[in-house]
């Protein structure tokens, strides 16, 4: 029966001993202690990966310092579970005593991490995580939030222009069922019947398809161009299914339809295939060929929206840091600095609007098949050809306009033209 | 004799748990916390498995149930974040019981094998639904809950709620051991031991088996009571196929039929899960090691231990008597 | 709705239950002839995406990923039938648990080793097109999984009915004491079986890489779909495993196409209906 309380004990005084002694490193001077959440294990692993390296290039080429300030970076596993993501943060916050944490991919870990920010008032910075409304129509409840990457629906907005540009007047919508799904969606279809378009229909295959058999021969023949929300897998097999069924008309991506996660993975049916988002690996600035160059040659992969996004906000922390003269000021002074901040990054340039939401390019490009920066093989590429300047979450609406509508969901905007 | 010593150590141990985590640290708060809120779900399993033999890979649909009812009433309809906390702990126990009742009209009339195939099959049926009613789930986004109860007590404050948890899973404890050692509870053991017989002696077997999955429905649904307001956060996640399955391979873990087996599993798989991932990358080769290496030389899990060391050292003094006997044999043997 | 409609989700339907015939083929024969739920057996199908993939990266050519896959993921079955199954004899719940755990270390050992992205396998380029036949397109490649399924099955239909290891196996799934007794070794049926199940996922995973892609997380996809084919066929039923894919590929792919709200429940309804009905499955025995 002893072993009953030794079995008990034992685990727990280990524990405790620990976490006393991981409490009792506290913060020098000159320290910044971040804290970052991510799947490094799970079926986002690589993901995770690709964000963790992202914020560790930039780390590294600074010596480990931002702003002056010695950084002392924790990484800490969710495994895409929002649940796993809460217990995490609140380590890093109650027993790592970190200043800020990061991170944070999926919409669910975003809404489930922001009150945490609140009942630690630590700050959350959402580096990836897109959920429209956190910072829309619900912003006011997280004090402590903002964001350095982009929302849903700031891309897909301005696709929606581009397409009545073209001279679209019918599209069929094919997105992944689930919340990214509807807001991606949702923004095209809005800035594209506002400007005279009409969506037909609109299917929704649920997350994770990859036998499109049963929604590839019910699109409408009549559509001028299939608008298609695809994540992953799904992204790898639509365009091929599409094409091998003899499907011919122009595929206009989501943000993650084509984004480098995916492409190189890819073959030549994509050749052609439009999409947009805030970062492609083909920006030809300076500034962008250094990073891919750099990311490329220390991972061995050319870096997706996931690592830049992540190199940037280490770069804005940075920035931000230095105005605070190296020391971190606490986190509501820290978010008025970061406010104060325009930030020249490798997908040009960004700041904060007044919902703490970065205002950013937004790139419509094509995959070309194409030697990019001196690379000497033809590969796949997101070249750009159109890019839209200081888009915000709201397009051209103003931020009151805009959030007058409900957020975008499966059911707003309706489909009105849908028979 | 023996069981009365148990149940003090038992009981000891709970003290000690009341008495030592408080003050090891908010971490270790925060973690027990969660494994206590889900130990009542794996001793619910344990009902199944360890005392009726009905291996169950659908548990988690009434945990889920349990944790969405509490969001969604106090999301929409703001019920449940003062004294109507203990009226939300009540529906989730009867709702998780209702899903149980009417998921049981399918599945008890299987066995085995079929039994847990069945369960998985309505488990995920449970998941479609929780993803696909966007409207009242919140779909793959999940529900927010603003805050923890209210009521005179601050739940906020984390020992608080340690202690609240710690007192819904003792009295589930308490409450599960005196039904097994009821004249049902027993006979119960005497389905999983030989079903025909118990028929034979005029058991109604089904209508037991319907019971039995009933009141685990009801724990189940306690427990994600619990689980929403420990995490502030409920999704699909909460019941997918895997939390069935670590509920299951808790009991194993830890030992079935043995109830307390089902929290040193939960206490295990949560320290690896969250404890160990905080130190080492490759916790889930240890987490894997651990479930094979228990199934091939732990088949009755943890608390198996004192009853095969003592197997094992009865044999060891039976081999060294027999050599014993057979040098003396040879000692006295005329040479 | 017209005619090409209904032709091409047909034909989109039997395609995709022939691939659920060759991941759920090894499944039933394993249930079917030791009562082992195996747990992994999505990890096998993994794996022989994979190892496909080293294969055509190291040596360019995808006909042979395929035998080189399958095999090696049937040599890694064999190693964990002997080593750590057969000690622990009928036990149902340990067994899956067992497997259970395994398929956790084999995920985690795939990411290692391969890494986490998204991949695809590319078959061969003739199979890359599409035939028109009547202004319809007819991708190949689905031709193509339903010819190897209809191959395999046929294969394994001659092997258990005319050959001798297969009356011996057939005599293993009706009475193992019985086989026994007139001096079958049942161990190396058993060996055979397991091994040729692993196989078969493996051969599955790759002819499916190709159509699903290979990527963290798709053994546990696959998993449930394997069991359903399973479980509505009946285990142990070669015949019923292929019925149960055809009904489950028809089934899903018409439930999607005519009712795409009830899309997440095409798959767990029908099963959990008939195990209600006939918890045996249509054709299993117990």
């Amino acid at each position: 029966m002893t072993n009953t309380l030794r079995l008990r004990i034992a685990p727990l005084l280990l524990g405790s001993g620990f976490v006393l002694a991981m409490g009792m490193s506290a913060a020098s001077a000159e320290e910044l202690r971040i804290g970052y959440i991510a799947p490094v294990t799970g079926i986002f692993t690589q993901i995770g990966k690709d964000m963790v390296n992202g914020f560790q290039l930039y780390l590294d080429e600074h010596g480990g310092k931002l702003g002056g300030a010695e950084v002392k970076f924790i990484v800490e596993d969710n495994q895409g579970k929002p649940d796993a993501a809460v217990t995490k943060a609140k380590k890093l916050v109650l027993s790592d005593k970190v200043d800020m944490f990061i991170g944070g991919l999926l919409a669910s870990t975003g809404y489930a991490l922001a009150p945490v920010s609140n009942e630690t008032k630590t700050l959350y910075i959402s580096s990836i995580s897109s959920a429209d409304d956190l910072t829309q129509r619900q912003l006011d409840k997280y004090p402590y939030f903002l964001r350095t990457s982009w929302s849903s629906s700031l891309p897909s907005q301005p696709m929606g222009q581009w397409a009545c540009d073209q001279g679209y007047k019918k599209v069929v919508t094919i997105g992944a069922d689930y919340a990214f799904g509807y807001e991606q969606v949702g923004g095209f279809q809005k800035i594209f019947e506002d400007c005279g378009g009409k969506v037909i229909q609109k299917i929704w295959p649920p997350l994770g398809t990859k036998d499109f058999g049963p929604y590839i021969p019910t699109i409408k023949s009549d559509a001028d161009a299939i608008f298609s929300l695809m994540v992953g897998p799904m992204a790898l097999q639509f365009p091929k299914q599409l094409r091998a069924s003899g499907n011919k008309k122009p595929i206009l991506g989501g943000g993650t339809s084509y984004d480098e996660f995916v492409l190189p993975f890819m073959g030549d049916e994509v050749i052609g295939d439009v999409s947009s988002l805030h970062y492609s690996a083909a920006i030809n600035t300076p500034a962008n060929e250094t990073f891919v160059k750099t990311y490329r040659a220390k991972y061995g992969k050319v870096p997706s929206y996931y690592s830049e996004n992540n190199y940037t906000t280490a770069m804005w922390i940075d920035k931000a840091m230095a105005k605070a003269g190296g020391k971190y000021p606490g986190p509501e002074k820290f978010i008025k600095l970061m406010e104060s901040i325009k930030l020249d990054a490798p997908r040009g340039p960004v700041e904060l609007d007044e919902m703490r939401n970065p205002i950013e390019n937004v790139y419509v490009k094509k995959v070309t098949k194409t030697k990019m920066f001196g690379y000497d093989k033809d590969e796949l590429w997101n070249v750009v050809i159109k890019t839209y300047p200081k888009v915000s979450q709201f397009w051209t609406y103003g931020k009151d306009k805009f959030l007058k509508q409900p957020v975008y969901s499966r059911d707003f905007p309706p489909c009105k033209y849908c028979e | 004799m023996d069981q009365k010593f148990k149940i003090l150590a038992v009981v000891i141990g709970l003290v000690v748990l009341a008495y030592i985590v408080p003050q090891s640290g908010s971490f270790v708060v925060l973690l027990t916390t969660r494994a206590m809120a889900f130990a009542i779900l794996a001793m619910s399993v344990d009902l199944l498995l360890g005392y009726t033999g009905l291996s169950s890979m659908g548990q988690a649909a009434y945990f889920g149930v349990g944790a969405y009812l509490t969001a969604i009433l106090a999301t929409k309809l703001h019920f449940g974040l003062g004294w109507d906390f203990w009226l939300v702990v009540v529906f989730g126990m009867l709702m998780g019981a209702a899903l149980a009742a009417f998921f049981g009209l399918f599945a008890i009339r299987a066995s085995g094998v079929y039994f847990l195939m069945i369960t998985l099959a309505l488990g995920q049926c449970a998941w479609g639904l929780a993803y696909r009613w966007n409207s009242l789930t919140g779909g793959d986004n999940g529900i927010n809950l603003s805050g923890r109860p209210n009521f005179g007590l601050d739940l906020e404050n984390p020992v608080t709620f340690f202690y609240l948890v710690f007192g819904f899973f003792a009295a589930s404890m308490i409450l599960m051991y005196v039904l097994t050692r009821s004249p049902f509870g027993r006979s119960l053991a005497g389905i999983r031991e030989r079903e025909l017989r118990m028929q034979i002696l005029g058991y109604n077997t089904w209508l037991h088996k319907y019971i039995i999955f009933v009141i685990a429905g009801g724990f189940g649904g306690l427990s994600g009571v619990l689980w929403a307001h420990t995490n502030g956060h409920v999704s699909p996640e909460t019941l997918v196929l895997t939390t069935s399955v670590d509920s299951l391979l808790m009991v194993v873990l830890g030992g079935a039929g043995t109830l307390v087996g089902a929290c040193f599993g939960a206490a295990i798989v949560f320290g690896l899960r969250e404890y160990l991932s905080t130190l080492v990358p490759w916790w889930q080769y240890v987490l894997g090691g651990v479930y094979v290496l228990t199934i091939l030389y732990l088949p009755m899990g943890l608390m198996g231990i004192p009853a095969r060391t003592r197997q094992y050292l009865a044999i060891q003094r039976k081999k060294g008597a027999a050599t014993n006997l057979a040098s003396k044999e040879l000692a006295s043997e005329p040479s | 709705m017209n005619l090409q409609f209904w032709v091409v989700q047909a034909f989109n339907g039997i395609s995709y239950g022939a691939l659920l015939f060759l991941v759920g083929s090894g499944l039933s024969l394993i249930f079917g002839v030791m009562r082992i739920v195996n747990l992994s057996h999505g990890a096998y199908f993994l794996w022989g995406g994979y190892i496909a993939l080293s294969v055509i990266w190291a040596t360019g050519s995808w006909a042979l990923s395929l035998p080189v896959a399958a095999l090696g993921v049937a040599l890694i079955g064999l190693s964990m039938e002997r080593v750590f199954l057969r000690p622990l004899g009928f036990d149902p719940l340990r067994q899956v648990l067992l497997t259970v755990g395994f398929a956790f270390l084999f995920q985690q050992a795939a990411l290692d080793i391969w890494g986490g992205d998204n991949m695809d396998i590319t078959p061969a380029a003739v199979l890359n097109t599409s035939v028109v036949i009547g202004g319809i397109y007819f991708p190949l490649y689905r031709a193509f999984m339903i010819v190897m399924a209809l191959a395999i099955g046929i294969v394994l239909w001659l092997v258990m009915e005319k050959t001798r290891m297969g009356a011996a196996v057939r005599a293993t799934v009706d009475d193992a004491q019985m086989a026994r007794g007139v001096g079958i070794d049942t161990n190396r049926i058993s060996m055979f079986i397991f091994a040729l199940g692993a196989f078969l996922a493996a051969l599955g995973g790759v002819i499916g890489g190709a159509f699903l892609g290979i990527y963290p997380g798709l053994d546990f996809e696959i998993l449930p779909l394997a069991f359903a084919v399973v479980i509505i066929g009946g285990m142990g039923s070669l015949g019923g495993a292929a019925i149960g894919a055809l009904i489950v590929g028809l089934a899903d792919n018409f439930g999607k196409a005519l009712f795409p709200e009830v899309s997440y429940f095409t798959l767990y309804a029908p099963m959990a209906l008939i195990l209600a009905i006939k918890p045996t499955g249509l054709f299993g025995r117990d």
